[in-house]
């Protein structure tokens, strides 16, 4: 699916609404929704605390190795709980018809996925990055290790976001739709965890952690530009 | 004007319709007949570019809609069998929110205006999961009061619908033909707008 150029979207959008409108509708539009359904936010909050606080009782309590695991452990507690969020990205508009609407609506459907991955973002990716420290705190991290967690956190969790969000539009209305879910993005996840955790590590033994940071931002990048068109061809063919 | 040429639709081995070519021109009503599972609302979607024919194409003016895309769709307003409204908002939200996803604002005193109009009076304040089925379909057809859209393409609109509200909405595509409109609907109930040598009939059937 092509993006219309400037002068296309001028001419669809004659003397009225542009691109940033539609963006901001659905960002507003699904953060209104999400507060008036609470639930589905605290159930990934509570999934990511639940996860992380299981392995001291499993593996126990000894500090040293706690603090060894604590980057691997929270981001991918992190990275199952924002994929658990995934899955009803689009559901309920789908259920109900929205998604038909959006569709045929006189905007790129990648603005409206874009403002909707956005208001995604900040419901789970931030909550979760804002909790982190917490959790490293829990898990022995030391303040530095924290505060560059919370860094990869806040550079990664929207790379999750918008590539989780090409396998939720291609799952749509699939029955079992949810385990294939995550056999498709788990395995696209495996980059920014290994540099997201790997950056934190890497800080703890002391190495410079500019290129980690740089690459999680070049995902970030990527991401922005081509998840929402990938997803938005995967919604055509879904509602179809 | 919509054109729809030698279109061709199939499910699985079966062939719903082949080689349907016909024209809407501004201020026509076409209404679309044809048993259960005959390709209506397949038909529609296809018109609205939701779906793909098997073969065929369907042309607004000189142009493919395919290749027009997003300038088509400011000019169609689809109305399906699900009502596109959230539960968990109100209908004054709702109506803002689909009123702007076809590029038109709304004040908060015209949505509160069009759903009295839509006979919701005291209930424009309530989620929608607290209406009936009736009262979210009127919800979601007082998009219809402002759409702006050319064509409008009408999936069964009259079911759920009182008596009341059948005639609300008859008064509403009447007007839209008047204008210079033109609409596309499929109903299996018989209305005034469709008794009459008013609408031109298309029957998937034969």
């Amino acid at each position: 699916m092509a993006e219309p150029t400037k002068h296309e979207s001028m001419k669809l959008c004659p003397k009225k609404l542009g691109l940033f409108t539609a963006f901001r509708l659905m960002l507003v539009r699904d953060l209104t929704l999400a507060m008036r359904r609470r639930t589905d936010v605290f159930t990934t909050l509570f999934f990511f605390i639940i996860a992380v606080t299981l392995f001291p009782l499993g593996v126990g309590p000894e500090m040293e190795l706690l603090r060894t695991m604590a980057p691997g452990v929270i981001w991918v507690a992190a990275l199952l709980a924002s994929m658990l969020s995934l899955s009803t990205l689009f559901a309920s508009d789908y259920e109900d018809g929205t998604l038909e609407q959006m569709v045929i609506a006189p905007y790129p459907l990648s603005v409206l996925v874009l403002g909707k991955l956005f208001a995604h973002w900040i419901l789970t990716g931030v909550p979760l990055a804002l909790l982190s420290p917490l959790l490293g705190m829990q898990l022995g991290l030391s303040t530095d290790a924290i505060q560059v967690l919370v860094i990869t956190l806040l550079l990664g969790t929207p790379v999750l976001s918008l590539i989780g969000s090409i396998g939720a539009a291609l799952t749509l209305g699939v029955r079992g739709g949810g385990v294939l879910l995550s056999l498709l993005v788990l395995p696209l996840f495996v980059p920014v965890l290994i540099f997201g955790s790997g950056a934190v590590e890497a800080f703890s033994a002391g190495i410079n952690i500019d290129g980690h940071l740089s690459l999680l931002g070049a995902f970030l990048i990527v991401s922005i530009v081509f998840a929402p068109l990938a997803t938005s061809v995967a919604l055509r063919i879904s509602v179809e | 004007m919509l054109e729809a040429r030698n279109l061709e639709c199939t499910r699985g081995d079966h062939v719903l319709f082949n080689n349907l070519s016909f024209t809407l021109s501004a201020g026509e009503l076409v209404h679309l007949r044809g048993s259960n599972g005959s390709g209506k609302t397949s038909l529609l979607r296809i018109l609205c570019g939701l779906f793909m024919p098997t073969n065929g194409e369907v042309m607004w003016g000189k142009e493919n809609i395919n290749d027009l895309r997003e300038e088509y769709y400011q000019e169609i307003s689809y109305f399906g069998h699900l009502n596109a409204i959230k539960d968990e908002l109100t209908g004054i939200e709702n109506l803002k929110i689909s009123s702007k996803l076809a590029d038109i604002e709304l004040s908060e005193q015209q949505a509160l205006e069009s759903l009295e109009k839509m006979g919701l009076y005291g209930r424009e304040d309530l989620p929608t999961k607290f209406l009936s089925q009736g009262q979210k379909r009127r919800v979601a057809l007082a998009r219809l009061l402002f759409s702006e859209a050319k064509a409008w393409i009408l999936d069964e609109p009259f079911t759920a619908l009182d008596v009341a509200a059948v005639d609300l909405l008859q008064g509403l595509i009447t007007k839209h033909l008047e204008n210079g409109g033109m609409v596309i609907l499929t109903t299996h109930q018989d209305v005034a707008l469709t008794l009459g040598n008013k609408a031109r009939q298309i029957n998937l059937d034969s």
